[in-house]
């Protein structure tokens, strides 16, 4: 098990760390920048200014308390819904691959996508705002068509790593995606 | 090839024995069900294997060994096992053993026909069994369309869910049982059962009876020829009350039909309606309970009167407003006084009418509000058809002023077209050119600019009231919106959701657990449950009403022309 620096598509100090639990299993977790004391404070503050401002336009200190309450119901949706602190990646060999996201406040959201559904692993191209990052994303099989790729699943949405990381992760999962070519049957 | 063991974590502490369960060969893998121990006669084993399988239509049979001895391995049980392994034939033989309390067990396959000599590895995948067997897996929303695949390559997730679901028949027997063999497996401790559902079950036959009996009675009695008569047919049309005790008696019968659910959707469809139909009634007592209260029904009969008489001023105020110069514009001065007048006669008109119900409006307020008791959305219906009566001179103002429009506009359009010197072949449904008289041309030319300079007038009052009457629709469709979510809301879903979110399952979890090398690898198999919106997604009630297909640019352009706008349709009429 081994943590490594890399840095993200926006700059951001991220971190790789990769596991392997046995020959046909492996976990890659990307760790995604951390909330930022200084956006924070400044968030907070920002509304609050603007909360004192309309109190002493309307000497009405509702206006306040609803603005701490504001405050605290926005940090909590974020922390819960929004700020994803660790995304990571879980292959197991004729299982399939499971990919997690843990939110800032603890709560995980998995999707688990079966080893028959998956045609292969691969680093795609974007156009993200007014750059052109790269993406590692999941190729799922058309049922109907063997050729056919039907959906396409991005991975590491929210920490956005370089290539260099990607290569890293890709590397991992192909060499267990592989074991399921040789193997005498197919899964 | 790998294979994977699908281990209950209930059995991991049971005696030694055998394996009972299903191989899936396509997959290469094993779903252990239970564990039988020993003594047993071979016979016998293989007697109740075959039984189950019958009764349940699940592959079960013998897969291995499972060994767990408190102190240090034993050779001659190790011989005994393999032995076991000669007499039910399985093809691979798979022996598990752990030692003493270490959660590191050994797994080893027995091949006899093996071609290759490598050793396989082997995923030891841990799943609660209760937990799996009560819970429903629900494909993806895309692929559940595509079903003559599905039988081809079912995925391996749902052969385990299925697996386990069937296999009940295997979990009714405990250790309390004399029978000839003794399993473990979840329910070894005991049958699970409430005594609560059994009583509710044996009470539910006769209310069903009764319930379908009193429905038949009711569906009769609507379906007699005497309100079939043309104007009280077209008045229940017209009433969304009827429609929604229409919905409700549907509800009912699917509630109280003998047959039982076929499936899984189907019951909690059931479920759903049956909560509904409950949190709807208390929801309508209370609201009884409180206009009841202080009587609150006679003030509001004394306070609806004033507001329909403050309505219909307002709306006087307003058309002496347009009569005069409204907003600077400068009227036809004949036209106005014309629609103007006509339109004070009918609320002249309608003010005499309601004088004329103001005595009887308490009580027929009393013994309307006494229907609340069937339900919150009867009463929120009744309330939007209070409000659908109370405004009616203003949809009289709303379809005389559109028509006028309408047909002004139509004119206008055609005589522009005879300005141009083209004419509308009807037959062709197109647009053709035609020579024209000088009288004609004249006499169009005339009539033409008198339709035009006329427009404004028309436009102004076409606009005043289509706008009053959006206001009404707007809130009309407020409280039909309100009506239909509680009509469509799955609360039994949701609330199973929160409290047993194992038993909707929108897939698994993998779980790593604690590894050691040269021991197999060990994962813990968990229910992902749905998500809240994947809930109300999939087990949605169907409405009756359906919402507007137009899109805005057709509603602008509908108002534009001048035709009669109906945004609220339900579905079994007619469009216009």
């Amino acid at each position: 098990m081994e943590e490594r620096p890399y840095r993200s598509a926006s700059g951001a100090p991220i971190a790789l760390r990769r596991r392997q639990h046995s020959a046909s299993c492996r976990e890659v977790a990307v760790r995604c920048p951390r909330l930022q004391l200084r956006s924070l404070s400044a968030a907070t503050s920002a509304v609050w200014l603007a909360a004192y401002g309309l109190f002493v336009l309307s000497q009405n200190s509702m206006v306040l308390s609803a603005a701490i309450f504001i405050t605290l119901i926005g940090l909590i949706i974020y922390l819960h819904f929004v700020k994803i602190d660790q995304e990571s990646l879980l292959v197991i060999g004729s299982l399939g691959i499971q990919v997690t996201s843990s939110y800032a406040s603890g709560k995980e959201s998995t999707t688990f996508i079966e080893m028959s559904q998956v045609r292969d692993v691969v680093i795609n191209e974007a156009i993200h705002m007014q750059k052109v990052i790269y993406y590692l994303c999941i190729l799922l099989q058309d049922p109907g068509d063997p050729q056919g790729v039907s959906e396409v699943v991005p991975l590491f949405q929210s920490s956005k790593p370089r290539l260099d990381c990607l290569i890293e992760v890709y590397k991992s999962c192909q060499e267990i995606l592989e074991q399921r070519k040789t193997a005498p049957q197919s899964s | 090839m790998v294979l994977k063991i699908f281990f209950p974590s209930c059995c991991a502490s049971a005696e030694s024995g055998i394996l009972i369960g299903r191989w899936i060969s396509e997959q290469n893998s094993a779903v252990i069900l239970a564990v039988a121990h020993f003594p047993f006669i071979p016979v016998q084993v293989k007697q109740y294997v075959s039984d189950v399988q019958r009764v349940a239509k699940v592959d079960v049979s013998v897969l291995g060994s499972w060994s767990n001895s408190k102190q240090e391995k034993e050779e001659s049980l190790s011989e005994f096992l393999e032995d076991l392994g000669i007499i039910f034939s399985h093809e691979p033989w798979i022996q598990i053993s752990k030692e003493g309390d270490s959660k590191f067990w050994n797994c080893s396959t027995l091949q006899k026909h093996s071609n290759n000599s490598k050793e396989e590895e082997i995923i030891l995948v841990y799943y609660d069994q209760r937990k799996v067997m009560l819970s429903h897996l629900h494909p993806p929303l895309d692929t559940a369309t595509s079903t003559d695949q599905q039988t081809a390559d079912a995925s391996r997730l749902s052969a385990i869910f299925d697996t386990v679901a069937k296999s009940k028949v295997l979990f009714m027997t405990d250790r309390y049982d004399d029978g000839p063999i003794k399993l473990t497996h979840w329910q070894s401790d005991g049958v699970e059962a409430s005594i609560i559902v059994e009583l509710m079950k044996q009470a539910s036959v006769p209310v069903c009876m009764l319930l379908t009996f009193l429905l038949s009675l009711i569906s009769g009695l609507c379906r007699s020829r005497v309100l079939k008569f043309w104007p009280l047919s077209f008045l229940w049309s017209k009433l969304s009350t009827c429609e929604q005790l229409g919905h409700r008696l549907q509800h009912l019968q699917v509630i109280s039909s003998n047959k039982k659910a076929q499936n899984q959707t189907q019951l909690m469809r059931k479920a759903n309606i049956f909560v509904s139909l409950l949190i709807d009634v208390a929801l309508g007592m209370l609201l009884m309970s409180w206009l009841y209260r202080k009587n609150r029904i006679g003030h509001l009969a004394d306070t609806l009167i004033p507001v329909a008489d403050r309505v219909a001023e307002e709306l006087q105020d307003l058309l002496q407003w347009l009569m005069g110069a409204p907003a600077g514009l400068k009227m036809n001065r004949a036209l106005d006084q014309v629609l103007g007048r006509f339109f004070l006669y009918h609320i002249h008109l309608w003010i005499s009418y309601i004088h004329l119900m103001s005595p009887f409006i308490e009580m027929i307020l009393w013994y309307v509000g006494l229907s609340a008791c069937l339900g919150l959305t009867v009463a929120l219906c009744i309330l939007s058809d209070i409000i659908a009566l109370l405004t009616f001179h203003i949809y009289c103002f709303y379809v005389y002023g559109a028509r006028l429009y309408c047909l002004k506009i139509y004119g206008l359009s055609s005589l522009w077209r005879l300005f141009r010197g083209k004419k509308w072949n009807v037959l062709r449904q197109r647009v053709d050119s035609c020579s024209y008289d000088l009288d004609q041309l004249f006499i169009g030319t005339l009539l033409f600019t008198i339709l035009l300079f006329l427009l404004p007038t028309t436009a102004l009052y076409y606009l005043v009231f289509t706008l009053l009457r959006l206001l009404v629709v707007i809130v009309q469709g407020l409280i039909h919106l309100l009506v239909d979510l509680i009509d469509s809301l799955p609360l039994y879903s949701i609330v199973l959701r929160l409290c047993r979110s194992y038993r909707l399952a929108a897939g698994v979890k993998f779980r790593v657990l604690e590894q050691q090398d040269g021991k197999p690898l060990r994962l813990l198999m968990q229910i992902n449950p749905l998500s809240y919106g994947g809930v109300v997604q999939t087990y949605r009630l169907p409405t009756y009403s359906c919402y507007p297909k137009d899109s805005w640019t057709s509603l602008c352009k509908k108002l534009f022309l001048g035709e009669l706008i109906y945004p609220w349709k339900h579905k079994g009429e007619k469009q216009d």
